[in-house]
C-alpha cells in the first residue's frame, strides 16, 4: 500500500477507529504486567529514603514546573514560573512581579509545555532546567541550586511559542519558533491574506550564561505551524530539526484545511552557518518590542528591561542555513537519537515513523539533491535523506526517546500505547498501553548522547476511570515503565499538576550537590535589608511608608506600628533572619489585597498594602516556623488621612523609637 | 634527667603547640529536628560553630530557655589562654635546656595543675550557662530544670541530646601530659655521681 492510499483511509473516522481497535488488540496482548508485588517493590521509597531521580514535568496551562521524585512519583515542589504563585509570593511581592513583565504589560499566566535541562557536551549537567511560555512567547531559566525562576526572556515576531526551548549540547543556545504564523512584524491585514503577509520565525537564544540570555538571531521562515525540535550531535552537529505543518498555510479550520498535504517538513537549521551569516553582518537589525527579565542574585529583585531591536535573517541573506526536509502527515517530535545519525519524525497521521538520516541529508545537501524552493529554503528529495521508515508501528506517533541502547521509543495518541523499536532495523520489538493517549513520553537523558534509560515516563491526556472522580475536571496523569527488559513493564501511575507535556528527569546525584539551603544574610544586597533588629525602623516619604522589618523564631521586629493613615501605601520589607536550612518565615496582613509573603532565611520580601479604613490590623508569621510560631504576630495602627498620630515603631533602637515624618 | 626524659619533653612541647590550631573540645547537640546535628568547637582562643552558622542556631535556640547568648568575645579566658599555653611551652624548653630532675617534676606539676584548672573553669561556663537563666523572659520554664552541658560524656537536654568530647588538641594537650610524666618516671632516682 503505498503512503498516499493509507493517508487517504486515515480521514475516515470509521476507519480510525477500526485500525485503532486493531493496534490496540495486538498491544494489550504483549504488553505483559509484572505482579503486583514486583511493581510495588520498584517504586517504593522507603521513608527517609530518597528517589533516585529528580523528574521536572511541564505545568502545562498551570504555567508551572512540577518536581517529582522518580521512580515513586511523588510530587516534592512546584516552581512558579509564569503563572502567579500564592502560596509563596512569586508574581505578587514587589520583588517578583517584574517576572512577569511583558510588552503587553503584566501576564500573570501561560501555557508552559516543554523543558530543556542544560547540557555539557551532549549530556546534562543539572546546573538549568530551561521550560517556554506558549502563549505570551517567553523562555525561562530556572537554576537548580535554588530551585527558582531567575530569568525570562520575551520573544518577539512569536506567536504561540512551541518548539521551545530546546537546547543545543554545550548549551550554547535554546530556541523558539512560532506555533501560529503571524503577520512579521505584526499589523493590521485581513486575515485571509495568510499567503502574503504571515511568517513564521526561528530564533536562536544565547543561554550559556546566566542574566545574560539574548536572542542571537532570529530566521524569518514561510508562514508553517512550527512544532518541536532537537539539536543534532555526532554527525548532525551544529543542526537544530524543527519540525513544521500547515505547509498548506490554512488560516481557518486547520484540523482539515492543514491535514491535505502528504508531506509538510522539518526545518534543518545549520545554527553554525546561521551565526556565522549574523556575525558578517548579514540580516536586519529589525525594531522590536520585548522584556528581559532578570532576578538578581544577590539582592533578590528581579528588573524588567525594555529591548527594542533583534536581528532577523533571511534564507536570501544567508543560503546555506537552512534545509526543508519532507516528511509525512503533520509531523509533531523531531527527535535525534543518542549518536546523531538519525532524525525521527512522528507524523500525526502518519501510518508510518520516518527516519532521516544526517550524513544521507549532509550528502544529499552536497550533491544539491534538491527537489524545488520554499520561499528560498532548498527543499531536499524525500529519496535522498530518509533512512527508513518504522512500519505499521501504531496509530498518531508523536514523539520519541531513546534508552541509549539501540531501541527507540514513540509515544502513539491514537493507538494510546507506547512502541519500542530498534533504531537500526526498524522493527517494533514490543508495545504497551497507555491509559489513555499519550502525548510526549520521556525517558531519563533520553535526548541526551548517554541516555540514563531504567525507565519510560508516559504523559497521559486523559485519565476517565484511573482515578477516585472529583467531578468533571479530573486529574492529569502520568505513566512509568520499567525499560530494563527486554518488555516494557507498567510500574506506577501517578497524578500530576496542570497538563505536562513534556519532561525531563535527571540523576538526582547531579542536582543534590549544587543546592543552596539559605542565603548569607551578609551578601544580601537588597535596598531595604535589615540585617539585625537593630537596623529595623519605619519611615515616611510623601504617602508612601516604609516599614524595615525582622522575622526570626518567634517575633517580628517591630512588631507595633502606628501612625499609618488611610490613603497611605505602606512597603512591609520583612528579612528573615535566619540562617539555618529550613526555617522560611510567612507574613499577611488582614485586608491586604495580594498575597502572603514567604521569606527564606536571610532574604527580603516586600508586602504592598494599602489600607482603607482606620482600625488596627494584625499581621502574623503564616508559615509554622517554631513551638512560638503562634504568637508570632503583631498590630498595626491606621488612623484616618490627616492624623496627627506619629509615625512610630517599637524597634531595637530604643524603646518606641520615633520615625523620620 | 635522662636523655630520653628529654626528647620527651620536647615532644609534649610539640603536642603543645598543637593546641594554637586544633579545636581542644567539642560539643554536639542533636535533636529530632536536627538530625544532621548542630555543635560548637572550643578552641584555645574562641568557640566556633560546627557549621559556619551553628553558633547563631545554638544561641537562636537557647534563648527559648533563656540562657545569655555564648560570646566567645565576652569570655575572658579565651584572651589570656593563648599566653598561658605559650608559657608552658617557654617553660618546657627551658626544662629540657636545664636538664635537672626537679624542674622536670614540677613542670609536670604545673601541666597537670593547669589543665585541671583549665577544665574546671570549662566546667564553671557550662554550669553559668546552664543555670544562670533569665527566668522571667524564658520562653520555655521548666521547675528545676537546668542546661549545662556534660564536660566528658552525654546528657539529655530538653529534645536535645548534647554530646560532649575532647577535641584533637584536648587529647593533644592530654598526652603532652602523659608524655611529661613519663619523662619524670624515667628521671626518678638521682643519677649515678660520675
Amino acid at each position: 500500500m503505498s503512503l498516499l492510499s493509507r493517508s487517504r483511509i486515515l480521514f475516515g473516522a470509521g476507519a480510525l477507529t477500526v485500525l485503532g481497535l486493531g493496534y490496540a488488540c495486538a498491544g494489550r496482548g504483549s504488553g505483559s504486567l509484572a505482579g503486583t508485588a514486583e511493581m510495588a517493590q520498584r517504586v517504593y521509597v522507603a521513608p527517609g529514603e530518597k528517589d533516585e531521580l529528580y523528574a521536572f514535568l511541564s505545568g502545562g496551562f498551570g504555567g508551572q514546573l512540577g518536581v517529582y521524585g522518580l521512580p515513586s512519583g511523588r510530587l516534592l515542589r512546584t516552581i512558579p514560573v509564569f503563572s502567579q504563585h500564592a502560596e509563596n509570593g512569586y508574581g505578587y511581592n514587589e520583588e517578583t512581579k517584574a517576572m512577569l513583565e511583558t510588552s503587553y504589560g503584566f501576564v500573570p499566566w501561560d501555557d508552559l509545555h516543554h523543558t530543556a535541562l542544560s547540557q555539557t557536551e551532549g549530556d546534562d549537567d543539572g546546573r538549568w532546567i530551561f521550560v517556554n511560555g506558549n502563549n505570551t512567547p517567553r523562555v525561562a531559566r530556572i537554576d537548580l541550586a535554588t530551585f527558582e525562576t531567575t530569568e525570562i526572556l520575551e520573544i518577539p515576531n512569536a506567536s504561540g511559542n512551541h518548539a521551545s526551548p530546546f537546547v543545543t549540547g554545550n548549551t550554547e543556545y535554546i530556541v523558539s519558533s512560532t506555533r501560529f504564523s503571524i503577520p512579521v512584524p505584526n499589523r493590521d491585514v485581513p486575515i485571509d491574506e495568510y499567503k502574503k503577509f504571515f511568517k513564521g520565525q526561528i530564533s536562536f537564544i544565547t543561554a550559556n550564561q546566566p542574566g545574560k540570555m539574548d536572542i542571537a538571531f532570529q530566521l524569518i521562515v514561510p508562514g508553517f505551524n512550527y512544532d518541536l525540535a532537537r539539536a543534532g550531535k555526532g554527525p548532525s552537529d551544529g543542526w537544530m530539526f524543527f519540525t513544521s505543518y500547515n505547509s498548506e498555510q490554512a488560516s481557518t479550520l486547520l484540523e482539515v484545511n492543514a491535514s491535505q498535504n502528504d508531506k509538510d517538513y522539518i526545518a534543518a537549521v545549520n545554527y553554525r552557518a546561521a551565526e556565522a551569516c549574523a556575525k558578517a553582518g548579514k540580516g536586519v537589525r529589525a525594531p522590536a518590542e520585548y522584556r528581559h527579565n532578570v532576578f538578581d542574585e544577590f539582592s533578590r529583585v528581579a528588573r524588567s528591561e525594555r529591548m527594542t531591536s533583534v536581528l532577523q535573517i533571511t534564507a536570501a541573506q544567508c543560503p546555506g542555513a537552512i534545509y526543508f526536509l519532507p516528511t509525512p502527515k503533520s509531523p509533531h517530535g523531531a527527535d535525534v537519537d543518542p549518536t546523531g545519525e538519525y532524525i525521527v519524525a512522528g507524523g500525526k497521521l502518519a501510518t508510518v515513523i520516518p527516519v532521516h538520516s544526517a550524513t544521507k541529508m549532509l550528502k544529499a545537501i552536497a550533491d544539491r539533491q534538491f527537489e524545488g524552493e520554499l520561499e528560498g529554503i532548498p527543499v531536499l528529495k524525500y529519496e535522498s535523506t530518509i533512512a527508513g521508515e518504522v512500519k505499521e508501528p501504531g496509530l498518531g506517533p508523536l514523539h520519541t526517546e531513546f534508552d541509549g541502547k539501540g531501541f527507540a521509543y514513540t509515544s502513539m495518541f491514537i493507538s494510546s500505547e507506547v512502541v519500542k523499536w530498534n533504531v537500526e532495523t526498524r522493527e517494533v520489538v514490543d508495545r504497551a498501553p497507555t491509559f489513555y493517549s499519550v502525548g510526549h513520553l520521556m525517558i531519563p537523558g533520553g535526548a541526551t548522547r548517554h541516555p540514563y534509560g531504567r525507565y519510560v515516563l508516559a504523559m497521559n491526556k486523559i485519565t476517565k476511570d484511573r482515578y477516585l472522580p472529583t467531578g468533571p475536571e479530573l486529574t492529569q496523569s502520568a505513566q512509568l515503565y520499567d525499560i530494563t527488559g527486554d518488555k516494557m513493564k507498567l510500574l506506577l501511575d501517578f497524578p500530576t499538576q496542570g497538563e505536562p507535556h513534556y519532561a525531563n528527569a535527571i540523576d538526582a546525584k547531579k542536582v543534590v550537590d549544587r543546592q543552596v539551603k539559605f542565603y548569607k544574610i551578609a551578601e544580601n544586597r537588597h535596598p531595604m535589608v535589615s540585617r539585625s533588629e537593630r537596623e529595623t525602623g519605619v519611615n515616611r516619604e510623601g504617602r508612601t511608608v516604609h516599614v524595615r522589618m525582622t522575622a526570626i523564631r518567634s517575633h517580628f521586629a517591630p512588631d507595633n506600628i502606628e501612625g499609618v493613615q488611610v490613603g497611605d501605601t505602606v512597603l512591609v520589607h520583612v528579612t528573615n533572619l535566619e540562617q539555618d536550612w529550613d526555617v522560611p518565615h510567612g507574613f499577611a496582613i488582614l485586608g491586604a489585597n495580594t498575597s502572603e509573603l514567604l521569606i527564606m532565611p536571610g532574604e527580603t520580601r516586600t508586602l504592598r498594602w494599602l489600607p482603607k479604613k482606620p482600625g488596627v490590623y494584625p499581621m502574623y508569621c503564616t508559615d509554622f516556623c517554631s513551638a512560638l510560631h503562634q504568637e508570632m504576630q503583631g498590630y498595626i495602627r491606621v488612623s484616618p488621612a490627616g492624623s496627627t498620630v506619629a509615625l512610630t515603631a517599637n524597634t531595637r533602637r530604643g524603646a518606641q523609637a520615633r520615625g523620620s515624618n | 634527667m635522662t636523655a630520653r626524659s628529654r626528647w620527651l619533653v620536647l615532644a609534649a612541647v610539640a603536642l603543645l603547640a598543637t593546641g594554637y590550631f586544633l579545636p581542644l573540645w567539642r560539643v554536639d547537640l542533636i535533636a529530632p529536628q536536627y538530625p544532621e546535628g548542630l555543635g560548637m568547637l572550643i578552641r584555645i582562643d574562641g568557640v566556633d560553630g560546627l557549621k559556619p552558622n551553628d553558633l547563631q542556631s545554638i544561641n537562636g535556640l537557647n534563648h527559648y530557655i533563656g540562657m545569655k547568648t555564648i560570646e566567645p568575645e565576652s569570655i575572658p579566658e579565651l584572651r589570656f589562654m593563648p599566653w598561658i599555653l605559650a608559657g608552658l611551652i617557654v617553660a618546657g624548653l627551658a626544662v629540657a635546656a636545664l636538664r635537672r630532675r626537679v624542674p622536670l617534676f614540677l613542670y609536670g606539676a604545673l601541666l597537670i595543675g593547669v589543665m585541671g584548672v583549665g577544665l574546671w573553669d570549662y566546667w564553671r561556663w557550662g554550669y553559668d550557662y546552664g543555670h544562670d537563666l533569665d527566668h522571667e523572659h524564658a520562653i520555655i520554664k521548666i521547675p528545676g530544670m537546668s542546661y549545662s552541658p556534660p564536660v566528658i560524656g552525654r546528657k539529655k537536654l530538653l529534645n536535645f541530646t548534647a554530646t560532649s568530647w575532647p577535641a584533637a588538641g584536648g587529647v593533644a594537650l592530654a598526652l603532652a601530659g602523659g608524655l611529661v610524666l613519663w619523662a619524670s618516671w624515667t628521671s626518678r632516682r638521682r643519677p649515678e655521681a660520675a
